[in-house]
This record gives C-alpha cells, sequence and structure tokens, in this order.
C-alpha cells in the first residue's frame, strides 16, 4: 500500500520536474494542446471518440458549461483562500450579486424597466461586486480567522434571504427573459442563442484564460508576494512595510470581481435567476474544490473546480442496482473529501512550496523513527 | 539624511553620565522617553529611558524576563506604551501603523524567527525590498513599466543581501527547509531589504556555538560599516562586550545601567542581576 503510494508519489514529482525542466516552447505547446483541446469538447464529432467522458443524462455542451463557471469561481475563491488564506466561506455571495445586478438591469420582470442590455449591465454588476466586496471586507477584514469565516458565511445567506424575501428581487417567481450576451453570426442569427450552450461555454472560457492570465501576473508581482506573506504570517508582514490591510481587501476585491463575472456571465447564459440559485451549498462546493484541488495553485483550482462540477453532473442519469446516483452525488462527494484529506492533504495539484513541506516532515519522521 | 538634528528633549539620567561622554555631539537616532508598559498587572517597562545615537551599536541586555522583547515590540508599534513616548528620526512613533514604522527605517528581526515559511529564501527578501515599492494592482495586472522596473531592482537587491548574509545557495529554497542559523541569517536579510536606518536584533545569536557568534558579529560589524545603525538584544553579556559601543542593561522592566560596555560590566547592580543576587544585598 504504501510502496505503492511512494510509487505513485514519485511519478508525479518526476513528471512535475520535467515540466518544470522543460523548455519554454515545449511548455507552450502543452498548454496550447490543452487550450485547443477544451475549445473543441464540446464538439460532437470530437467528444464522440472520448468513451465513458461525455455526460450521458444531460446535454454535454450544457455540462460544459456549469463546469466551466465552477472552474471561474474557483479561480476567483483561490485568492481569498489559497493566497491571502483568508477563510471566506460565503464566496457564492458574490455570484449572486453579479447575477441579480444583471438581471434587475436588464429583466422586464424587474420593477426598474431599464432592460437594458447584457454588455451595458456587465460592467454595472462587476463593479457593484466589487464594492460589495470592498464593504463586506473593510469591517470584517480586521478580524482573524474563524470570525470572518462566520461573517462571509453570514454575508451569502443574508443575500439568500434578501433574494428570496423581498419582492423587489422577486424570490422564487425570479426574473425572466434575461438578454443574452450580443453579437450575430453572418446570416443574421444571433450568436449567443437559447438552444446551443456551445457559445456561452467558449465565451466562459476564453474570460477564463484571460482571468489565469492576470492572477498569475498578480501572484509573481508585489501583490502576490503580499498575500502569501500575509498567510503566512501576518504580523511579520507589516513589520515587513506590507500593509496587510490593504492587500487583504484587494485579495477580496480581486476575488469579489471573479465571483460576479461568473454570475453576469451565468444570468446571461440562463435567461432566468431567481433565489432558487443561491444554495450555501455552492459557496461550500466551491471551497472544496479549491482545496481539493490544492489550495494556492491556480492549475490545482482549475482541476479542483473543473473536477468538482464535472462529476457532480456525471452522477446524473445513471442508475445502480435501481438507485438514481445523482440523488446520492453529495454523499459521494462528502466521501472524496474525507478521502482526500486523509491521503492528499495538499490537494492534487499542491503548490509546490507546500509539496516540499510535506515531503520534508515525512523525511523528519523517517529519521525521528 | 536630511532631517534636522533634534534637540535633546531627553532629560539625562542622573546615573548615567556616560551617555553623553561617549555620544556627545552626536544626532540622536531613536529615543525611548519615559516608556512604561503594563500586560494587566505586569510591568513589562517601568519608565524606561534611553536614547539611542547615529552610527552606533546599542546593546540592550538583561536577564530573560527582563523586558527587552517587549521594548522592541513597543518600538516597532505592537505594542503602545501605557505611558511615555518614543521618537525614531525626530519624530513621535507610539500609535503609528506597522508598516509606516518600517518605511520610516526601522526594520527587526524577532527572537522566535518568524520567516514566510513557505515562501523561498529568494521571495522572503523581496517582501522586505517591497516595503519602499509602489507597483499597483493595476500595475502589476498588466505589468506595466513599474512593475517591472521594481521587480527587477527587488530581485537584485535580494539577490545582494543573499550574497551579504552568506546563503546564496539556498535561493530557491523555501525558508522553512533551511537550516536554523540559515534561517537567522535570512532574518536579517529580509529586514536589511527594507533599508533600515535602525536594524534591531532580537537575540540573533541564540542557539548558535562560539564560532558561528563570531561569524555573527563579523556580520554585524559590517552592516554597521554600511552605515546601518544597531540596537542589538542579547541575553549573553559576553558575547555583546566585544561588538557593542554602549550598553543598556534592563532588569524587571527597569533600566539599571547604561554606558560604555567596561563601565557597566564593572557595575555592581548589573552583576546582582546577573548573579541573581537580591537587590537588598548588593545596596
Ligand atoms: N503579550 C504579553 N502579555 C503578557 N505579558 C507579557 C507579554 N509579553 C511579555 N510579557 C511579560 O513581560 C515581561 C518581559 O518579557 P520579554 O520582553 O519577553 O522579556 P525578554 O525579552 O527580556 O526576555 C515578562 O514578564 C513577560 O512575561
Ligand atoms: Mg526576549
Amino acid at each position: 500500500m504504501t510502496s505503492v503510494r511512494e510509487w505513485i508519489a514519485s511519478g508525479r514529482h518526476a513528471v512535475s520536474d520535467r515540466w518544470h525542466d522543460a523548455p519554454r516552447w515545449m511548455r507552450w505547446s502543452v498548454i496550447a494542446a490543452v487550450i485547443v483541446f477544451f475549445y473543441a469538447l464540446p464538439n460532437r464529432e470530437f467528444y464522440q471518440w472520448l468513451g465513458p467522458i461525455p455526460t450521458t443524462g444531460s446535454n454535454f455542451g450544457q455540462v460544459l458549461f456549469t463546469v466551466s463557471i465552477y472552474v471561474l469561481l474557483a479561480v476567483g475563491l483561490n485568492i481569498v483562500v489559497g493566497f491571502a488564506g483568508l477563510l471566506d466561506l460565503g464566496y457564492f455571495g458574490f455570484f449572486a450579486v453579479g447575477a441579480y445586478t444583471v438581471a434587475v438591469l436588464t429583466s422586464p420582470s424587474s420593477d426598474l424597466k431599464t432592460l437594458w442590455p447584457w454588455l451595458l449591465a456587465l460592467p454595472v454588476a462587476l463593479g457593484l461586486t466589487m464594492i460589495s466586496g470592498v464593504m463586506l471586507g473593510t469591517p470584517t477584514l480586521r478580524l482573524r480567522g474563524d470570525y470572518l469565516a462566520i461573517v462571509t458565511l453570514g454575508f451569502a445567506e443574508m443575500i439568500r434571504v434578501a433574494a428570496t424575501a423581498s419582492d423587489f428581487l422577486k424570490g422564487q417567481r425570479g426574473f425572466n427573459q434575461i438578454p443574452h450576451p450580443p453579437g450575430t453570426h453572418a446570416d443574421g442569427t444571433p450568436v449567443f442563442g437559447v438552444l446551443d450552450p456551445r457559445p456561452y461555454y467558449w465565451l466562459v472560457l476564453t474570460l477564463i484564460i484571460l482571468v489565469v492570465i492576470g492572477v498569475r501576473n498578480l501572484n509573481r508581482s508585489r501583490v502576490g508576494r503580499a498575500w502569501i506573506s500575509i498567510r503566512e504570517d501576518e504580523d511579520a508582514a507589516q513589520l515587513m512595510g506590507v500593509p496587510t490591510f490593504k492587500f487583504k481587501l484587494w485579495a477580496f476585491a480581486s476575488g469579489a470581481f471573479i465571483g460576479g463575472l461568473a454570475g453576469a456571465l451565468f444570468a446571461g447564459k440562463q435567461n432566468f435567476v431567481s433565489s432558487q440559485n443561491l444554495e450555501l451549498l455552492n459557496s461550500i462546493i466551491i471551497l472544496s474544490a479549491v482545496i481539493l484541488g490544492g489550495s494556492g495553485n491556480i492549475v490545482g483550482a482549475i482541476v479542483g473546480g473543473g473536477l468538482v462540477a464535472y462529476l457532480i453532473e456525471r452522477f446524473r442519469g445513471i442508475e445502480v442496482l435501481g438507485i438514481e446516483l445523482y440523488e446520492y452525488r453529495f454523499m459521494f462527494f462528502g466521501l472524496v473529501l474525507v478521502v482526500m484529506m486523509i491521503f492528499r492533504p495538499q490537494g492534487l495539484i499542491p503548490n509546490r512550496r507546500r509539496a516540499a513541506e510535506l515531503k520534508d516532515r515525512r523525511k523528519e519522521v523517517m529519521v525521528g523513527g | 539624511m536630511g532631517e534636522t538634528v533634534q534637540q535633546p528633549t531627553v532629560p539625562e539620567q542622573a546615573g548615567a553620565p556616560a551617555v553623553e561622554s561617549t555620544a556627545g555631539g552626536r544626532e540622536p537616532l531613536l529615543e525611548v522617553d519615559h516608556v512604561t508598559l503594563r500586560f494587566g498587572g505586569v510591568v513589562a517597562l517601568d519608565d524606561v529611558d534611553f536614547t539611542l545615537y547615529k552610527g552606533e551599536i546599542l546593546g540592550l541586555i538583561g536577564p530573560n524576563g527582563a523586558g527587552k522583547t517587549t521594548c522592541f515590540n513597543a518600538m516597532t508599534g505592537i505594542y503602545q506604551p501605557s505611558q511615555g513616548e518614543i521618537r525614531f528620526r525626530g519624530q513621535r512613533i507610539t500609535g503609528k501603523k506597522k508598516h509606516h514604522i518600517t518605511k520610516m527605517g526601522m526594520a527587526r528581526t524577532f527572537q522566535n524567527i518568524r520567516l514566510f515559511p513557505e515562501m523561498t529564501a529568494l521571495e522572503n527578501i523581496q517582501v522586505g525590498a517591497d516595503a519602499h515599492h509602489k507597483t499597483s494592482v493595476i500595475s502589476a495586472l498588466f505589468r506595466l513599466p513599474r512593475h517591472r522596473r521594481e521587480e527587477r531592482d527587488g530581485l537584485e537587491k535580494a539577490k545582494r543581501l543573499l550574497d551579504f548574509v552568506g546563503i546564496s545557495d539556498r535561493m530557491h529554497d523555501a525558508a522553512r527547509n533551511l537550516s536554523y542559523g540559515e534561517q537567522r541569517r535570512l532574518e536579517i536579510a529580509r529586514a536589511l531589504a527594507t533599508d533600515p536606518v535602525l536594524l534591531c536584533l532580537d537575540e540573533p545569536a541564540a542557539g548558535f556555538n562560539p564560532a558561528e557568534k563570531e561569524e555573527l558579529l563579523q556580520l554585524i560589524r559590517k552592516i554597521r560599516d554600511q552605515g546601518v545603525t544597531v540596537l542589538l538584544i542579547e541575553h549573553d553579556m559576553r558575547l555583546v562586550m566585544g561588538v557593542t559601543d554602549r550598553i543598556v542593561v534592563l532588569e524587571f522592566g527597569k533600566k539599571i545601567a547604561d554606558g560604555l560596555p567596561a563601565e557597566v560590566r564593572e557595575d555592581h547592580r548589573v552583576i546582582a542581576a546577573y548573579l541573581g543576587v537580591p537587590d537588598d544585598d548588593v545596596a
């Protein structure tokens, strides 16, 4: 058992080392191939060759769209939890702010009757989510760990209750006829229609790439170092001249921005937003995705978010011994989490430094024993 | 340096004439002005009063629990004095934010090493170098020229400092994987990266063997020779004798001596404090 695990671990280290030692052009071509693969993925001509990967119970393009939204959310939450080390249990609240802002400004069922196009509502939604991030962060980011977790949990719940109870936000009836993103084909048909989910998926995929480039730039700068130093030792960071409060707010605001973007994209695709979209569980799923993938690592967050969302959807329509597996999806999910935490607490793709740390600890134990 | 020479507003204590004789006419850099600091019932600093002059190496010594670390904590903004105030480069720093005090030119290390364990040695120092950087989030997001310039400068400085403290070979290793001695050196390098005028070292030689201690003293002298004023906390009195220009001795939160190393060594109260003789017996 141990030897098998050691073997897998050493294999993975070899892969990781080879990756980091590989010439630049080789790494870029691998990345390019991966990107091309994911652009091609929702096409039937392509995925029919992929065996059991496409979902059977639901439209694969639709599933990919959902998965891509979760990936975006995981990348955003990873800034807050993985980099800055701030435990945010209500991250989905920012998704809600983004989706609802678009809904209120664009939908005919809204009391405002502004009927804005989606693209005009988008920057407002992004601005509002960032502001809500700063507003939530200003009083709470002075608090430490557990308090912050509780307050953020309360924030998401507050938004859900407001959406359910207030007339303005329409409760379960929700907002319908939310317009789609703009664009028409040469023949006059809209690019973002009702039937084909693929253009939405491609849009989100493109935005994920842009967001990842941005987050990577931040991570490799003074900003990313400030975030990680705060996670590692907040007092020491302050004493080394890091304005910790300011950078924690930025982590919150950047995370909120990405969450709001995901919400706005969701609203633009779904056509319909109601309080039923706002389950508390969503915040927890995204957090688990980040931890599962490897907190503090962008690729880990992408893999975690993608895998979690995909597996949940994959269960749909599968029956074993007369049991609809989809009904038990969260039980499996919980089980996987528990197993992961026992065998691989650093996540699937840990950040490199943390991996080294864990390897080290094992060595210490071995020397000690 | 551009700052004006402050009038020495601190009344010299009667028992410490040595201050005037060694530092007469020199510019005060740090003034700890009758500072008292209480933790509930514990008086960790009791009317402590001393001045640190530019360019010197001042030793702050005293038995365990004397209040040395607390004094650093008050200076660097972690604790606020219950009474009295601290001035640095002529400005009152009590009540200022910690990162402001760092930017003003005060840097420190910790008695219990507090590096950023998962960051590499290089990154640890880069965080220090960032103290004076102005790259905004937008500038970093789009890799604008200021970001690139500061990034290049910070990296160069970090490498230079790694070399200065002699751990260049550990550049890309996570701080937590460095040996104890390397970690102590890395902490000094990180503090130096903030371009301090005053470097405060809290028991930097703790846990070192004599050879390592000697190397460290060399390093401290090298730092002073670059124009940095040094405040050195040390538990081991013999160690500080060789390197400090002046020594302040604390015991139970009170200053009991302040003078040249040779004078302090002869001071009967200091001897009593270190030998553990009760005050009454000495008096
Ligand atoms: N945060 C704190 N809360 C309560 N008491 C403290 C605190 N920090 C220090 N002290 C007390 O203040 C006194 C001085 O401690 P310290 O400054 O660490 O001594 P030194 O560094 O000289 O060994 C000790 O009695 C210690 O217990
Ligand atoms: Mg101490």
